[in-house]
């Protein structure tokens, strides 16, 4: 295991680090998360610019042919800023999957303009009914009968995040078998605005956006089949392990920041004549938070760093160990900074409560720690593979 | 197999003597019969409850004279057995009314009973038991939280009054109060305790000024800062003596100390949780039938059993004659804990539906269709609210400090 940063990477990480820093203010964060969009539109061109879109896409198609290290050392970053930019919908996601399934014309219809910043995506996956069982699909795709290799789309996707601002939705659904069998599912590329797509766009907890995304005889052509014909899900899951490294390295940087904050609190706040942080129950605390975030840090690039040709079983070990870890790290960090700032800490004011809920957001996205438990187990646990 | 919801209920039910199983069918049916419809399904769907509805249910309970179990019947308390007062509390938790607001009937009351001048019993008792006036509590300040003694907010005897001059902060519903009772500083003395005087402040005093604090779930109706300029307030209003108001709020803190489990509350809000995964999908089944979770909610059961189980322990040794212990404490930082722990679960159980945040679904008359399960809005924002339980009426790092000192002996 080598955890070191390549020049590059460390190169990413100050210039991420520098614009967090210099110009993503908690104060213009919040105006963004306010606004209409519940974005910058200019941090998103800026991103690109950066070439930060572009980073973890195949040279090929105007990428700049990265890895998932990459994308992980990016979004430590925004977790520290609490960025609201839709990066894992649309590039992690929505990226991901034309990269990993797209025919050529696909990729070269659509990378270009994801990593310019002209084209944002979204993936359209998970049902009412389904939970975090990604195989639990049962929106329709029924072949045309005209036999122009066209399908008409029928079903409720919920939760779908940056759907308003997707102008390319990937969104499964069932070509052939029955619910939560795991074959059958097909992805397709769904042009936002088509007819019978019905948007019920909302905030989320943590400040994001999202969709109840409707779909009712949604026409879509041949040429929208993204992938194999009913060999959807094995890719959806490809992404979302992805998806669960990006928000990880998030969570270590939202964690770096509430512990920061909490250790300069319990610094400066006096009570008793003392500053609180003298108190060694307080600070035994910090050191609970601390270590639950570098235990985190460690296993975040550790499986970011796993090799991209690892047999699906143990980069789903991986992702899955990650997310448990995460999603308990998340919550006690989160809970304990908010405790340990008080009362002020309930205020909507500080930054600390902000953070908190993205970590108790990111705990619940893509399947919470008792999901990814039970499917650690399920793909046999860290005894049985060698682990990447 | 999963039991269903009432059936768990039942077995975790008390068994009790056939007059008090009488007494809470009484109960029963009188709040099935009296509570108001609207109020009731506010309650039950977590919408914002408003001034009027806390006013509404608390005056109807005074009419019965049930508003006040806790008080000496001299002044208008019920007489009830402890048991039969923990029936009482059960009963309004099960039958989803809103809480009963604490600070005049729970809080001041007792304090004027005490040491209150008989002036101000007859002044103020019967008002609170009415819930003609609302009270805050004026304790925490900016830069006194645990450290409550250090408080600078300052009265300084002019003629008949006092001048009041600082700032108070996190006082729970003050936009709705007529009154506060507060902790100022009358003298400064070397034992910071010793220069505390208790006052009755009225809210339309000139130099009152409330101002809302958004709090994390994103609600502003909960919490205020109170800003006191030049507030004239007559002498007659403090309590006691002069410099010993710090002994009065300490004789507040121990009082009603089994109400703070809130155990009924909590088994009510077991019985939403397993309502809720009882209607969730898992794998195309309930997921109260999925084993993890399940054993969640068994694991949160078996607290509520063992925290009501002290609370029923204290109630018999309080007939018994035993002076209240410090087991406030106890059942402050378990009781919260358990709180929190199912306000997780709340959480948990809605999987994705957790992310939407859409404030207007918590209004009353809102009538849209919900975004995702109509139960699903509340959840996140009352989980994030709830973080405030282990923070308030002394932090439960503070409670671990009583026990110690109190319990332990260090």
């Amino acid at each position: 295991m080598d955890f070191s940063l390549t020049d590059e990477q460390k190169m990413l990480k100050e210039s991420a680090e520098r614009f967090i820093e210099r110009d993503y203010t908690f104060a213009a964060r919040r105006k963004l998360a306010a606004g209409e969009l519940g974005f910058g539109r200019e941090n998103w061109a800026r991103f690109a610019e950066l070439g930060w879109l572009a980073v973890a896409l195949p040279e090929a198609h105007g990428g700049l042919g990265g890895s998932l290290l990459d994308v992980a050392v990016l979004m430590e970053a925004f977790g520290r800023g609490l960025v609201v930019e839709p990066y894992v919908p649309s590039v992690v996601l929505g990226g991901g999957l034309v990269a990993l399934a797209g025919a050529e014309a696909q990729k070269d219809a659509l990378l270009p303009p994801l990593a310019e910043g002209r084209l944002m995506m979204a993936l359209a996956h998970g049902e009412p009914q389904s939970r975090f069982n990604l195989a639990d699909v049962e929106t329709t795709a029924k072949e045309n009968t005209g036999g122009d290799g066209g399908y008409v789309l029928d079903g409720h996707k919920c939760v779908v995040l940056n759907a308003a601002a997707a102008d390319r939705i990937v969104v499964s659904a069932r070509t052939s078998g029955t619910a939560r069998q795991p074959d059958g599912i097909t992805l397709f590329l769904v042009d936002r605005q088509a007819d019978g797509v019905a948007l019920r766009p909302y905030a989320t907890q943590d400040g994001r956006r999202a969709a109840e995304v409707g779909l009712a005889g949604v026409r879509v052509g041949g040429g929208d089949v993204l992938g194999a014909v009913g060999g959807g899900l094995p890719l959806v899951e490809r992404v979302v392990d992805d998806a669960i490294v990006a928000v990880a390295a998030e969570a270590v940087g939202a964690m770096d920041a509430l512990i920061a904050a909490t250790r300069e609190y319990l610094r400066t706040r006096q009570q008793f004549g003392v500053p609180i942080g003298d108190f060694q129950v307080l600070q035994h605390r910090v050191v609970d938070m601390f270590m639950a975030c570098e235990l985190s840090r460690a296993l975040t690039y550790r499986a970011a760093a796993s090799p991209a040709d690892a047999d699906a079983g143990a980069r789903g070990r991986a992702a899955s160990a990650l997310k448990v870890r995460i999603g308990e790290a998340g919550k006690l960090v989160g809970q304990q900074a908010v405790q340990l700032h008080g009362a002020m800490g309930m205020t909507d004011e500080l930054d600390v409560g902000h953070y908190f809920k993205r970590l108790t957001m990111i705990g619940a996205l893509f399947g919470d720690a008792g999901h990814h438990l039970e499917r650690f187990v399920a793909l046999g646990g860290a005894a049985t593979g060698q682990g990447p | 197999m999963i039991a269903q919801p009432h059936r768990v209920l039942k077995a975790m039910e008390l068994r009790l003597s056939e007059p008090d199983e009488a007494f809470r069918q009484e109960v029963r049916a009188f709040i099935a019969e009296n509570l108001p419809a609207d109020i009731k399904r506010k309650v039950e769907t977590g919408r914002r409850l408003d001034r009027q509805d806390y006013v509404i249910w608390q005056k109807i309970l005074h009419a019965r004279g049930w508003i006040a179990p806790g008080w000496p019947e001299e002044f208008g308390g019920t007489g009830w057995t402890p048991i039969r007062k923990y029936i009482f509390e059960e009963e309004l938790a099960m039958g989803s009314t809103p809480a009963i607001i604490p600070f005049g009937l729970g809080m001041v009351a007792p304090v004027i009973m005490a040491f209150g001048s008989d002036q101000q019993k007859k002044k103020y008792l019967p008002r609170i038991l009415a819930t003609d006036d609302w009270w805050c509590q004026g304790y925490s300040e900016p830069g006194s939280g645990s450290d409550l003694a250090s408080l600078k907010t300052r009265a300084v005897a002019d003629g008949d009054d006092y001048v009041v001059n600082g700032a108070k902060t996190w006082t729970t519903m003050a936009q709705y109060a007529d009154m506060m009772f507060c902790l100022v500083r009358t003298s400064d003395e070397e034992k910071k305790q010793n220069g505390i005087s208790f006052l009755l402040i009225d809210m339309k005093s000139a130099g009152v000024t409330v101002r809302p604090i958004t709090t994390i779930d994103g609600g502003s109706d909960e919490i205020n800062e109170v800003f006191l300029d030049d507030v004239r307030v007559p002498q007659a209003n403090r309590i006691g003596e002069e410099g010993k108001g710090w002994t009065y709020a300490k004789f507040l803190l121990g009082h009603e100390r089994t109400g703070i489990a809130a155990v009924g509350r909590s088994k009510k809000q077991l019985m939403k949780v397993k309502e809720i995964a009882a209607r969730e999908l898992s794998g195309g089944r309930p997921l109260i039938e999925d084993r993890r979770f399940a054993e969640k909610i068994a694991m949160a059961e078996i607290d509520m059993l063992a925290l009501e189980s002290v609370v029923l322990k204290v109630l018999s040794e309080e007939s018994a004659g035993r002076p209240p212990g410090p087991e406030a404490s106890l059942l402050k930082i378990k009781g919260t804990e358990l709180q929190q722990a199912i306000t997780e679960l709340l959480v948990e159980a809605v999987g994705d539906y957790a992310h939407p945040y859409v404030p207007e679904a918590l209004e009353d008359g809102w009538n849209e269709e919900p975004v995702g399960p109509d139960y699903a809005a509340p959840l996140a924002p009352h989980y994030f609210n709830w973080r405030k339980a282990s923070i308030y009426g002394g932090s439960n790092e503070i409670q671990k400090n009583i026990i110690a000192k109190m319990v332990l002996g260090f």
